[in-house]
């Protein structure tokens, strides 16, 4: 449904007296299939010309019943599904969910586990940035950004196949480690793209940074302030963008972050500008954690080997040994063996914050999990920023908060 | 149980909260009718100022109390959590628990998420509807006793559901999640199975 | 003796400007090369969407590169991700807006038949509510799978009786 238009009586009426024209509202849809809305989004939008009076967004459309899903089965089951909330970045959502499941069994996973998924989840971080950016650059007019970024993560989708078997429906995390260790001469293949991502993602950002039209279109333009932000419950570039310096990845350090250098961009005004200054800055920044994970990446085990009742043993151990036999089969019949507990583990991903509410009563299965979605929060905070805004803004606006319905929706 | 220097505070200024088992961070348990004064000492005097979630619980049909209301709240300067929980008044039917909208506008979507998935009435919600589901969806999914593969009704959509004669169906579960129940149990029983049968090889398929 | 029917007869002149050919096939040519796909993307599967019309894939290659969000330029839905029965009247209703002819593909295992997402609010198979040409299995198919998908639709496109639907509808 592209556009729907429905103009009030008084309006079609015509008029002869001159106070009829006097301001009159009409109602505008906007989407839930439109190229600028990112995904099914729908925003009911009260327009006085061409300025916004009200913004209703309407969201769901892309509610599967991920929680639901979850409550009915083992929490080694609902890893692929976790890759389908933020699909630009499913590494990151694996290693979030995979924490927050370990945090419940207070199980700690080896040290090279813990590079390999900071090592993934950055990289999933510069795919959705790129994806982002891309989008921003195609809403406001700019395609050649577009088709540089997807080239991009052409090459990131090429290592993520090798690292794990499919381009984007990763599920590579296993609740106590990852289904599988690095294949040789992988780190190699990563170290190359960043050396020619670095100079690649230069020439990306160079096309917008002092674009003039880019300039016109979003500086100054769908300003969050920083009250607001934390009012709303933002989180991520968005956040950050509006001036808090709030990135858990250095705030509350997980699976080992606090070992790896890096800064925390930081907008100064809060427009769709800062937020895209901040997403380019964070993907020069994840390709430092990058390099400085793969300088010191750790040997050893890669994934936790004492949990005999959480993670199950490697393929070949299982067809040659009896007990690893059985440890298998109770860990794919009854799930891994959770205790009791509630559990709540946020992770700094490239959305935002995603959280993870699991609430278990034993057992393999949760008794509720629930998501806290960063792109959900995000757009919370549109009824405020849209009223006032021009039509072409809240394109802009949308483009700037990059937010992904899957997640939203779960 | 971990402890933290706000939740002291919490209870000493709330004497009937109380301690809630947790395996992370602090948690406290309230009255339903405290939960609006809490938070908002929290976020004033505590430094709680990130609402992190609003959810909630279901405790499975019959039990009492059978919802509980979840907030987490996050502290931009300390980087804390705490965990603040309140058991919904009123029936099953029609639980409630006060809206926290007034102290952050970002609880307003949680809270309609919570509405649309459990039924509980948030009050003093200013806009009070289904957010995920559309408008007219007879049930709460994420209730206990809605099953995973839903219920038979109308599309959203009247016309488009007479031009189509398609309307909501209950999945087919028989290739759905399969979940080994551990116990005392004979063989068969404990076998793995889809925990929700719709349909399976003895129940005929509904369409 | 010379032939009364000189002007029908073969003339070597006109070789190579003329081409005989049936109607249907001549039709089927044009919509085969230039289907403009509308693509409906809901979910995951619509990232391979793009990936799709961009360089490493290229499925200009095929004629199919123009994306039109506007139903009544495109030819062919790609319903690429989870159809959710609140989405379900709006695939419907712009599926309805699409002039004739028109095709769909099912892109991904949601799409074909709910997929992974065996729960209250999936609807399970866009077949369902829109007739289907062509289905693509994966979650999510590869790139090439989806153009493997759209010269199998080519091929069905060549095979139609074009003029007679053209009368008949």
């Amino acid at each position: 449904m592209a556009t729907e238009m429905t103009f009030p009586d008084s309006a079609a009426k015509g008029a002869n007296a001159e106070q009829e024209f006097s301001p009159e509202k009409m109602s505008l849809s906007m989407g839930p299939s439109h190229p600028s809305t990112h995904g099914v989004l729908r925003l009911q939008m009260e327009i006085d010309g061409e300025v916004l009076t009200k913004c209703d967004p309407i969201v769901g459309y892309l509610h599967r019943g991920d929680e639901k899903i979850a409550e009915n089965m083992t929490y080694n089951q609902f890893v692929p599904y976790t890759d389908r909330l933020d699909y630009l970045a499913p590494l990151a959502n694996n290693m979030a969910y995979a924490i927050a499941v370990e945090r419940l069994v207070k199980l700690e996973v080896p040290a090279r586990c813990q590079a390999i998924r900071v090592l993934t989840a950055e990289m999933a971080r510069i795919s959705a940035h790129l994806m982002g950016l891309g989008a921003f650059g195609l809403d406001v007019g700019a395609w050649t950004v577009l088709v540089h970024s997807l080239n991009q993560r052409e090459h990131l989708y090429k290592l993520f196949e090798e690292l794990t078997g499919a381009r984007f429906t990763t599920s590579y995390t296993r609740i106590g480690g990852v289904s599988r260790d690095v294949p040789a001469g992988w780190l190699d293949g990563v170290k190359a793209f960043c050396d020619q991502f670095e100079p690649a993602l230069e020439e990306i950002l160079a096309l917008l940074t002092r674009n003039k039209i880019f300039l016109d279109r979003t500086v100054g333009v769908g300003v969050i302030t920083k009250a607001d932000a934390l009012a709303y419950g933002l989180t991520g570039p968005n956040l950050r963008g509006s001036g808090v310096a709030l990135d858990l990845r250095k705030d509350k350090p997980y699976s080992g972050y606090e070992q790896y250098e890096f800064d925390v961009p930081v907008g100064s005004t809060g427009d769709s500008y800062d937020r895209y200054l901040c997403r380019g800055e964070e993907m020069r920044q994840s390709v430092r954690i990058i390099r400085q994970v793969l300088a010191k990446f750790p040997g050893g085990d890669w994934y936790a080997k004492d949990a005999r009742k959480i993670f199950a043993p490697p393929k070949d151990k299982i067809l040659t040994s009896m007990e690893e036999l059985i440890q298998n089969f109770m860990i794919v019949t009854e799930g891994p063996q959770i205790p009791a507990g509630e559990v709540y583990f946020e992770a700094e991903n490239p959305k935002g914050v995603l959280g993870f509410f699991i609430v278990s009563k034993g057992g393999g299965v949760p008794w509720r999990m629930k998501i806290r979605s960063p792109s959900f929060c995000n757009l919370s905070i549109l009824p405020k920023v849209c009223a006032g805004a021009m039509i072409s803004d809240v394109v802009t606006l949308l483009g700037s908060l990059d937010f992904v319905m899957g997640e939203c929706d779960r | 149980m971990p402890d933290s220097p706000a939740a002291t505070a919490l209870k000493a200024q709330f004497p009937q909260a109380t301690d809630r088992a947790s395996s992370d961070h602090a948690a406290v348990h309230l009255p339903a009718a405290d939960v609006v004064a809490a938070l908002r000492f929290l976020r004033d005097t505590q430094g709680f100022d990130h609402l992190a979630d609003v959810t909630a619980i279901d405790w499975a049909e019959g039990a009492s109390p059978r919802f509980t209301a979840v907030y987490h709240l996050h502290s931009t300067t300390s980087h804390d959590y705490i965990r603040v929980t309140a058991d919904c008044t009123g029936d099953d039917a029609s639980p409630a628990v006060p809206s926290v909208v007034s102290l952050w506008p970002g609880a307003n979507w949680h809270e309609r998420e919570c509405y649309d998935m459990f039924g509980i009435k948030f009050e003093g919600h200013p806009d009070l509807r289904r957010i995920l589901m559309w408008d007219g969806y007879p049930y709460h999914p994420l209730r206990k006793e809605f099953p995973l593969a839903g219920i038979e009704t109308a599309l959203p959509d009247i016309e488009v559901a007479e031009e189509t004669n398609a309307k909501v169906i209950p999945a087919p579960m028989a290739g759905g999640p399969f979940v080994a129940s551990s116990g005392e149990m004979n063989l068969t029983e404990a076998e793995p199975r889809a925990k929700d049968e719709s349909w399976n090889e003895r129940k005929e398929k509904p369409e | 003796m010379a032939s009364p029917n000189t002007e029908i007869a073969f003339d070597s002149k006109v070789e190579g400007e003329v081409i005989v050919s049936r109607l249907d096939t001549v039709v089927n040519w044009i919509r085969t090369n230039s289907v403009w796909p509308m693509p409906m993307g809901l979910a995951c599967c619509a990232i391979e969407l793009m990936a799709v019309g961009n360089g490493r894939f290229d499925i200009a290659r095929f004629g199919a590169e123009v994306m039109r969000f506007s139903p009544r330029q495109a030819d062919c839905m790609i319903v690429a991700g989870t159809v959710t029965y609140k989405m379900a009247p709006h695939v419907r209703r712009i599926y309805d807006q699409m002039a004739s002819p028109k095709w769909v593909i099912a892109m991904g295992a949601c799409a074909s038949s709910g997929g992974m997402y065996r729960s209250y609010a999936t609807l399970q198979g866009v077949d369902r509510i829109i007739p289907v040409d062509v289905y693509v299995s994966g979650c999510p198919p590869r790139p090439e799978a989806l153009l493997d998908a759209l010269i199998k639709l080519q091929n069905k496109i060549k095979r139609e009786p074009a003029t007679k639907n053209l009368f008949v509808a």
